[in-house]
C-alpha cells in the first residue's frame, strides 16, 4: 500500500520517458513509436487502477490520503518541496486520464497511419499524457505549475502539428498565448501563496497550504475591499483555470485548436488540457471554499466560479447553434460543458463538478473520435452541410455517435450526461446565493439538446450531399472505418453509458468516494431517486431536454436538407441574430479591435522608435566609430608602419656596410690597428701632451 | 746628438722596420718576426729612457724590459703554435688566405 504511493511517480514518468525516447527515434520506426507510447501508457493505466483500488476501502473525514514529499530546492531559510499525493480526486483522475488517453492512442494508430510524422506525433502525445498525469498527482503547486506548463507546451506542439498549414500554426500560437494570460494569474497566485503561508505543498500532515490551519489563516486576512486573502488567491487561480479550460473571455483558443489532428482534439477536449483547469479548481477547492470565522453565505470565490461557469455554458452553447464545422460545434459544446463543470464546482462542490468532468471526458472523447471517423470516411470533409445520410453508410460510427450525442444532450435515465448534469442542476437549484445560474443552466441544456440534434440530423440523416450529389464515383463513397477506429468508439460508448450509474441520486457512489465528509455512502436506495424534490427536478430537466430535441427535429429533421448552400432554418427566421452567432458573437473581432490593435499600436511605436530615434543614434555612433577607425588606420599605415619600415631598412643597410669591413684578413686588421695607433700618437703630439 | 737621441733614432728605425714587415709581409711567420722587432724597439726605448733619465738607482727599467721579453717570448710561442695548427689544417701560412676571422 505505502509502497504503491512511493512508486506513483512512475505513472507520469513512463509516458514522459517514452516521449523522450521518441524524440530521438528515427522517423521510420513507426511500430516502435506506437508500441512504446501505448505500452507505457498501458502500464500507467495498470498502476493507476492499482492505486485507485487501494484508495477504495478507506474511511475518514477526507477519505484516503497518502502523500510523498521531498525537498527540491533550498536557498537561505526557504525550502521548496515537491511531492505527489494519492487521494480519491487524484486516483480517479489518474484512471480517467490514462484510460481515455490509451483509447485515443490506439485510435491514433489508425487515424494517423498515413502521416509521415507518425513518430513525432506519438512522442508529442506521450508528452501530453505524461504532463497531464503529473498535473493530476502533484502535491505541490510548483510541481503542478511545471506540469501545467508542460501541458501547455504539448498542446502547442500538437495543435500546430500540421504546421505547414498557416491556420494550424496560428491556432497553436493563439492557444499558447491565450492560456499564457491565464497562467499569469496562476503564477501570481503561487508567489502570493508562498509569501503568505511559506509552503506550496498541498497536504503535509497539517502543515500544507490546503489544510485547515493554513486555510483558516488565509481566510482570516483581508486584502482590500473586504476581500479575504484566500478569496483573492482563489480569483487569481480561477484566472489560470479559466485560461486553460476555455472559459469566457479566454475561450477563443479552444475552437481554433480544431486545426490539430482529430485525436489531438479529442485528447485536448476530453482527457487532458481543458480538464486541467477544472481539476485545478477542484484541487484548490478548500481555498475557494474558505470563509472567515463567523461568516455565512456563499464564499465570493465560489460565486465567481459559479457565475463564470453559468455564463460560459450559455454563451458557448449559443455560438454552437450556428456553426457549420463538425468539429467546431463540438469545440463550442466543450466550452459550454466546461462551463457546466465550473458551475457544478461553484454550486455543488468537488464531487458535482468532477462527476461531470468524468462523464464528459468519456462522451466528448467518443464524439471527437466519432467525428474523426466521419472525417476519415468522407475524405476530409468537415462541413456538416456537405455531409448527410451517413447513418446508412457508417452504422457503427452512427450508433456510437448517437450514444455520445444523447449523453451530451442529457437524454434521461440511460446516459451518463443526464445524471451528471442533473447533479449540477440540482445543486444550482438549492444554491442560496442566487437562482440565476440555475436558469442559465436550464437554458444551456435546452440549447445543447438543440444544437446536437441539428448536428446529428445534418450529418447522419437525409441524402449524402458531398461531391455535388454524385456519390457514385468509386473510392469517393463514404465508408465505414476499420476496426482500429471503431473499437475505441465502442469502448468509450460503453463508458459513456455506464459511468452515469456511479453518481445517480439513488446511489451517489462517486460523491461519497470523493467527499466522504459531505455525503455518507449507504447502499443503493431507490427511495432517494423518487423523492419528490429530485423527481420534480428530473422531470423539469427531462422536459427541457426533450423540448430541445424536438425543436431541433422540427427545425432540421422534418425536411431533410438537400442543397448544401441553402440557408439555415434559423437563418430564415432570425437572419441578424443567426449571423451574429455564426460569427461567434464577434469575440475574436472584439479582441482584434482592442487587444490586438493596442498591441499593434505599441509595436508600431516601438518600431518607429527603433527605426528613427535609436536607429539614428546608432548610425551616428557608427559613423563616428568608422571615422576614428580610419584615422587610426591612416596613422598606422603612414606614420607607424612606414617610419618603422624605413628605420629598419636603414639599419639593415648600415649593418651591411659595416659588415663589409670585417673581411677576416689579418693584415687589414693590423693596418687598422696601426692607423689607430698612429692617430693616437698624432693626437698626443699635437694636442694632449701636457 | 746625445746618446739618448741616438738610441731613440735606432729604436724608431727598428720599430719602423718591424711595422713595415708586419704590414707588408704575407707570410705569417714573417709578420710574427716583424712584431718581435717592434717589441724590441719598445724595449730599447724603455732601457734608453732608464739609462739616461737619471734614475738608475731603481731597477724599474730592466725589470720592465725583462717582463716584456718574457711576455713576448710567451706570445711568440702561442703565435707559432697557432700558425702550426693553422698550417696543419690549411697547408698554408699565407695571411691573405686566412679570411675566416669575420662575423
Amino acid at each position: 500500500m505505502n509502497d504503491l504511493v512511493n512508486q506513483l511517480w512512475l505513472v507520469p514518468a513512463l509516458p514522459l520517458l517514452a516521449a523522450g525516447v521518441l524524440a530521438l527515434t528515427p522517423r521510420h520506426r513507426r511500430g516502435l513509436a506506437a508500441g512504446l507510447a501505448i505500452g507505457t501508457l498501458a502500464l500507467s493505466l495498470v498502476l493507476s487502477v492499482a492505486a485507485w483500488v487501494s484508495t477504495l476501502g478507506a474511511t475518514g473525514p477526507d477519505g484516503f490520503r497518502a502523500v510523498r514529499n521531498f525537498p527540491w530546492l533550498t536557498w537561505g531559510d526557504h525550502t521548496l518541496h515537491l511531492g505527489w499525493v494519492l487521494d480519491p480526486l487524484s486516483a480517479v483522475m489518474l484512471v480517467m486520464v490514462s484510460f481515455v488517453g490509451l483509447v485515443i492512442f490506439v485510435y491514433s494508430t489508425g487515424y494517423m497511419a498515413g502521416d509521415e510524422n507518425f513518430t513525432r506525433f506519438f512522442g508529442f502525445l506521450s508528452l501530453f499524457a505524461g504532463a497531464m498525469l503529473a498535473v493530476v498527482m502533484a502535491n505541490s503547486l510548483v510541481l503542478l505549475f511545471a506540469a501545467w506548463e508542460l501541458v501547455g507546451l504539448a498542446s502547442y506542439l500538437l495543435i500546430g502539428f500540421w504546421f505547414q498549414k498557416p491556420a494550424a500554426a496560428a491556432a497553436a500560437r493563439k492557444a499558447f498565448l491565450t492560456t499564457r494570460v491565464g497562467d499569469l494569474g496562476l503564477f501570481a497566485a503561487m508567489l502570493w501563496l508562498y509569501d503568505a503561508t511559506g509552503t506550496l505543498v498541498f497536504f503535509d500532515g497539517g502543515r500544507g497550504c490546503l489544510e485547515a490551519p493554513a486555510v483558516a489563516a488565509l481566510a482570516g486576512q483581508t486584502v482590500m475591499g473586504g476581500l479575504t486573502l484566500s478569496a483573492a488567491l482563489s480569483l487569481l487561480v480561477l484566472l489560470g483555470a479559466a485560461g486553460k479550460s476555455g472559459q469566457v473571455p479566454l475561450h477563443v483558443w479552444l475552437p481554433d485548436a480544431m486545426e490539430g489532428p482529430t485525436p489531438v482534439s479529442a485528447l485536448i477536449h476530453a482527457a487532458t488540457m481543458v480538464a486541467a483547469g477544472v481539476f485545478l479548481v477542484a484541487r484548490l477547492f478548500p481555498l475557494f471554499a474558505a470563509q472567515p470565522e463567523g461568516a455565512s453565505g456563499v464564499p465570493p470565490a465560489l460565486q465567481a466560479v459559479a457565475w463564470l461557469g453559468a455564463v460560459t455554458a450559455v454563451f458557448a452553447a449559443l455560438i454552437a447553434v450556428a456553426q457549420t464545422d463538425l468539429k467546431r460545434i463540438l469545440a463550442y459544446s466543450t466550452v459550454s460543458q466546461l462551463g457546466y463543470m465550473f458551475l457544478g464546482l461553484g454550486v455543488g462542490g468537488v464531487a458535482v463538478g468532477m462527476f461531470h468532468l468524468l462523464t464528459h471526458a468519456f462522451f466528448k472523447a467518443l464524439l471527437f473520435l466519432g467525428a474523426g471517423a466521419v472525417i476519415h470516411g468522407c475524405h476530409g470533409e468537415q462541413d456538416i452541410r456537405r455531409l448527410g445520410g451517413l447513418g446508412r453508410l457508417m452504422p457503427v460510427t452512427f450508433a456510437t455517435y448517437a450514444v455520445g450525442m444523447m449523453a451530451l444532450a442529457g437524454v434521461p435515465l440511460l446516459f451518463s450526461g443526464f445524471w451528471s448534469k442533473e447533479a449540477i442542476l440540482h445543486a444550482a437549484h438549492t444554491w442560496p446565493a442566487s437562482p440565476g445560474p440555475f436558469y442559465l443552466g436550464l437554458f444551456g441544456a435546452l440549447l445543447t439538446a438543440f444544437y446536437m440534434t441539428r448536428q446529428v440530423v445534418f450529418v447522419f440523416f437525409g441524402p449524402y450531399r458531398g461531391e455535388k450529389g454524385a456519390p457514385t464515383q468509386p473510392g469517393k463513397v463514404p465508408h465505414e472505418s476499420p476496426p482500429l477506429l471503431t473499437v475505441p468508439l465502442i469502448l468509450l460508448a460503453a463508458g459513456a453509458i455506464l459511468l452515469g450509474f456511479f453518481g445517480t441520486p439513488a446511489w451517489p457512489g462517486l460523491q461519497a468516494y470523493l467527499e466522504p465528509a459531505r455525503v455518507g455512502l449507504t447502499g443503493p436506495d431507490l427511495a432517494r431517486l423518487v423523492s419528490a424534490e429530485a423527481l420534480k427536478l428530473m422531470a423539469l430537466s427531462t422536459a427541457v431536454v426533450l423540448a430541445g430535441l424536438a425543436l431541433g427535429w422540427w427545425c432540421y429533421g422534418r425536411r431533410p436538407l438537400t442543397d448544401p448552400t441553402a440557408p439555415d432554418a434559423l437563418e430564415l427566421a432570425q437572419p441578424g441574430l443567426f449571423r451574429l452567432l455564426r460569427e461567434r458573437l464577434r469575440v475574436d473581432e472584439l479582441y482584434e479591435a482592442t487587444v490586438v490593435r493596442w498591441h499593434t499600436g505599441w509595436a508600431a511605436l516601438g518600431d518607429r522608435l527603433d527605426r528613427w530615434v535609436w536607429g539614428g543614434l546608432v548610425l551616428l555612433i557608427q559613423g563616428l566609430t568608422v571615422g576614428l577607425a580610419w584615422l587610426g588606420r591612416a596613422l598606422d599605415e603612414f606614420g607607424v608602419n612606414d617610419g618603422f619600415d624605413t628605420a629598419c631598412e636603414r639599419l639593415r643597410r648600415g649593418g651591411t656596410r659595416l659588415a663589409a669591413t670585417a673581411t677576416g684578413r689579418l693584415p687589414g686588421y693590423l693596418r687598422g690597428a696601426m692607423a689607430g695607433a698612429a692617430a693616437l700618437g698624432l693626437l698626443l703630439l699635437w694636442g694632449g701632451c701636457r | 746628438m746625445s746618446p739618448l737621441e741616438r738610441a731613440l733614432v735606432v729604436s724608431a728605425l727598428l720599430f719602423g722596420i718591424g711595422l713595415a714587415g708586419a704590414l707588408t709581409r704575407r707570410n705569417a711567420i714573417l709578420v710574427l718576426a716583424g712584431i718581435e722587432l717592434m717589441l724590441t724597439a719598445v724595449n730599447l726605448n724603455v732601457i734608453a729612457f732608464w739609462r739616461h733619465g737619471g734614475q738608475t738607482a731603481s731597477a724599474a727599467g730592466p725589470a720592465f724590459v725583462l717582463f716584456v721579453i718574457a711576455v713576448a717570448a710567451a706570445e711568440t710561442a702561442v703565435g707559432l703554435a697557432l700558425i702550426i695548427a693553422w698550417f696543419r689544417q690549411r697547408r698554408t701560412v699565407q695571411l691573405d688566405e686566412a679570411d675566416t676571422l669575420k662575423g
